[in-house]
């Protein structure tokens, strides 16, 4: 559902992504992770149409993501890392919005409104700002924007930020459930037990290259290691800091 | 409490990252378009202001016992409306600085003693509002200095009576701000402040505008000037901080300097500091906290916006809805829709200032001034809609800033969305345009030729300038930018009045010989005639060319710049 081939991103002299090529299935959560600054959110933002590569591909659906934009994005839903919004829209306007982007409109978008707002809790907020929403329910109504129009893709950069224990449960649920009924979702996130029990496959990034990929079970097998869980895993592969170097800032 | 050195130390701790802030943004691209504007105004500015004073000046001096007196009425008048206007805006700078800056939350958490928060702040909102004033002073003092002979000294008497001058409004601005937002949420004040500013902005033009400031170039008037200030002999603000200012710089002028006068200043910003600052001890923590509630934000939904989407709906789903929410954002932001309010006063003035023009009619000259109004106008029209333009449009893509990635991430083409973009420049844009053109034609009473033709060429402005916002605000984005007042101002907005004005040119130059043979009819041994209809349909010909080019090209180029956002923007 996902073709990456040979994805490159420069900024000035600064290599983002480095020839980055990957397949991701339809139904299927594939999790993306890595230290910061190793080019996960500029990749997310390359599937999502939202910056041009400088080399390679993207393509949705076995659409490309330059050559043929509106189709891909008509497949995509995407949630950037930072909740910015029209602030001066309301809940409800913002998803009306976002549905006319993808040129849906009348009774079935009210009803599909209504629907995620309830499944948010946020309701009783349909008809305020969004500049009075809190963090998380900004996170929740721009969640609810990329699911508006049924996307068969679903592009996720850091998913649990500023969502509460209940919210977090209930997108983890939804994005089981997604993924499940045949939608492909691509998440980055430094949740590691999040990604360990929410991800199908995982690919580490490491200086804008991929290190590793894989189930969590090939992850283990290429960092040569026995460890149980994903921290320990993900450490190894992307040199985590040692003890004494964490002992000389802690005594400084 | 710290003490007074280690308050002084945390003042310059806090002011610090301001300073580097300004030095490291002097570079770039934004702030050189704004230093070229302010380079640009202030070039035609002080030399108007200095060289309209030395001469009015000059004039009263001559007014044998009664001339210093009024030169003294005028310098306090002056002083009492820049009072009123540093009052207004230090209320609105110090909402910002000590209620809306993003740093605030990182100050307050940090161990750093109240009054050097207080006072690093409100140095802030002293620098931030009082400015303007500053520069507009300066060709002032110098006008005085230059006609009574002041010298070094004078210049230390204008610089002790202005540093108090200026704290004064800014310490009473921020107590005021303080007790504001003991009532309203910080957001609802600003939006109070912005209306009321701008509402009083509006006035103050509508007033001097009202006291026809034209005769002040007609020396005939002068006498008449003179009685009009003359009935001002009352009382000169002796209870004001601009009473006493300009009663220090006059008396050092005319030697006769009274030190009671500086006392004064120099003791009331002391004591209004004070005041300040006790106040602020005593209530900022808990407005604070109230200024970190939101907007009044509930929407009613009978507003009648159904009407506008009933009426967008040939337009298709994404058009309609991407205009709908420009449109909605526009109405809803108290600092964009209340510019609405000065525009409209400036129309009035204009259409008044046509109205009041001493175009004596059935004489023959009256023909030659009549068109060359006419022709002047299409002119004044076109800069009015290039200016509004360029504060309405040209903003509009670096808005998207930072919603992008919504934009981009949707299968919306560049076309459909600065489609929508331009007609929502276009249609307020002409629609006022053609009323303005339709005002004054009628008050000219230009002949019918002229008239169609001068209809033409402002609704092809109208499209014309639009476009050409739209493209300069897509080539020279400032998405970064969170205040739209401010984006006007950057190289773009300066780029996009330079190509405004050649294009007004060509429009201009366009209605040129229709014009000419209508003059040339009226000279003695001619039969005087209307435009024949062939001049009328070249100029016709040739307006719509120059529009149609001037639309086409800068918008093919806006989209197809805008196509390649993915690979030239950091801020998607």
């Amino acid at each position: 559902m996902i073709t990456l081939d040979g994805l490159t991103k420069h900024y000035g002299d600064f290599t983002a992504v480095d020839g980055i090529d990957l397949e991701v299935p339809p139904g299927l959560i594939f999790g993306l992770l890595g230290p910061n600054g190793a080019g996960k959110t500029t990749t997310l933002r390359m599937i999502a149409g939202i910056l041009e590569p400088d080399g390679g591909s993207v393509e949705i659906g076995g659409h490309d993501i330059v050559g043929d934009p509106r189709a891909a994005r008509s497949l995509l839903g995407f949630v950037p890392d930072r909740p910015f919004v029209y602030e001066k829209l309301t809940g409800a306007e913002l998803l009306r919005f976002t549905a006319g982007l993808y040129g849906l409109g009348g009774p079935e978008v009210e009803k599909r409104i209504d629907e995620l707002l309830e499944l948010w809790d946020l309701a009783p907020w349909r008809d305020q700002l969004i500049e009075s929403y809190s963090h998380g329910m900004r996170q929740k109504i721009i969640i609810s924007s990329a699911l508006i129009h049924h996307p068969k893709v679903l592009v996720v950069d850091e998913p649990m930020v500023g969502l509460d224990p209940r919210s977090a449960r209930l997108l983890k649920d939804l994005l089981r459930s997604y993924a499940d009924t045949g939608g492909t979702a691509m998440i980055s996130t430094h949740t590691l037990e999040l990604a360990e029990v929410l991800c199908d496959r995982l690919a580490v990034i490491d200086r804008g290259r991929i290190v590793a990929e894989g189930t969590l079970d090939d992850l283990r097998r290429t960092a040569a290691t026995d460890a149980v869980g994903l921290e320990e895993v993900f450490l190894r592969i992307t040199r985590g800091a040692t003890d004494d170097e964490i002992g000389r800032v802690v005594g400084a | 409490m710290s003490s007074a050195s280690g308050v002084a130390r945390e003042v310059g701790v806090l002011l610090r990252p301001k300073l580097l802030a300004v030095r490291r943004r002097r570079g770039s691209r934004g702030r050189l378009g704004r230093a070229l504007v302010l380079l640009a105004v202030g070039a035609a500015a002080w030399p108007f202001i200095y060289i309209t004073l030395v001469r009015l000046l000059t004039a009263l001096r001559g007014v044998e016992e009664i001339g210093p007196l009024l030169a003294a009425r005028l310098l306090g008048l002056a002083l009492l409306l820049f009072l009123g206007i540093l009052l207004l805006s230090n209320l609105i700078a110090s909402l910002s600085s000590f209620f809306l800056a993003r740093d605030l939350p990182a100050i307050r958490s940090s161990p750093v003693d109240w009054l050097s928060v207080y006072a690093a702040r409100l140095f802030e909102t002293v620098v931030s509002s009082s400015w303007m004033v500053v520069l507009i002073l300066i060709p002032m003092v110098a006008a005085y200095a230059r006609v009574y002979g002041g010298g070094p000294g004078f210049a230390a008497i204008v610089l002790a009576s202005v540093v108090p001058f200026l704290l004064i409004p800014a310490a009473v601005g921020s107590a005021l701000t303080l007790l504001l937002v003991q009532v309203f949420p910080a957001r609802r004040s600003r939006d109070i402040l912005a209306v009321t500013g701008v509402a009083a902005a509006a006035l103050l033009v509508l007033v001097l505008r009202a006291l026809r400031p034209e005769r002040l170039v007609n020396p005939e008037t002068y006498r008449n000037l003179v009685d009009f200030l003359a009935v001002l002999r009352g009382p000169a603000s002796p209870w004001l901080p601009s009473g006493w200012g300009a009663d220090a710089m006059m008396g050092s002028l005319l030697g006769s300097l009274d030190p009671f006068h500086l006392v004064l200043l120099w003791s009331t910003a002391a004591a209004t500091f004070v005041i300040g600052a006790a106040l602020h001890y005593r209530l900022y923590p808990r407005c604070f906290t109230k200024a970190q509630e939101g907007n009044e934000n509930l929407m009613r939904r009978h507003f009648g916006w159904r009407w506008l989407e009933a009426l967008l709906a040939p337009f298709g789903v994404q058009r309609r809805e991407l205009i709908l929410k420009d449109v909605r954002m526009f109405f809803r932001d108290t600092t964009q829709w209340s510019q609405l309010i000065i525009l409209a006063v400036l129309v009035v003035v204009y259409v008044y200032n046509m109205q009041v023009l001493p175009l004596a009619t059935g004489t023959g000259i009256s023909r030659y001034l009549v068109t060359l109004v006419v022709f002047l106008n299409l002119a004044l029209t076109g800069f009015v809609l290039a200016a509004i333009a360029a504060r309405f449009v040209f903003p509009m893509p670096s808005l998207e800033g930072r919603t992008l990635w919504l934009l981009l991430s949707a299968p919306v083409d560049a076309g459909t969305l600065l489609g929508a973009k331009f007609l929502i420049g276009l249609v307020p844009l002409t629609g006022m345009a053609l009323a303005l053109a339709l005002a004054t034609g009628w008050i000219l009473g230009v002949p019918a030729g002229l008239f169609g033709l001068n209809l033409l060429a402002i609704v092809g402005l109208g499209a014309a300038l639009t476009a050409q916002a739209l493209a300069w605000g897509v080539l020279y984005p400032q998405f970064e930018s969170e205040n739209a007042a401010q984006i006007p101002t950057s190289l773009g907005g300066m780029l996009f009045m330079l190509g405004a004005v050649v294009t007004l040119g060509f429009v201009t130059l366009a209605q040129v010989w229709p014009l000419r043979g209508f003059l040339l009819s009226g000279l003695p041994g001619r039969e005087a005639r209307p435009p024949l209809p062939e001049e009328l349909a070249f100029a016709a010909g040739l307006t719509l060319l120059v529009c149609v080019a001037g639309t086409v090209i800068p918008y093919r180029l806006a989209v197809r710049r805008w196509e390649d956002i993915g690979r030239w923007s950091t801020d998607a």
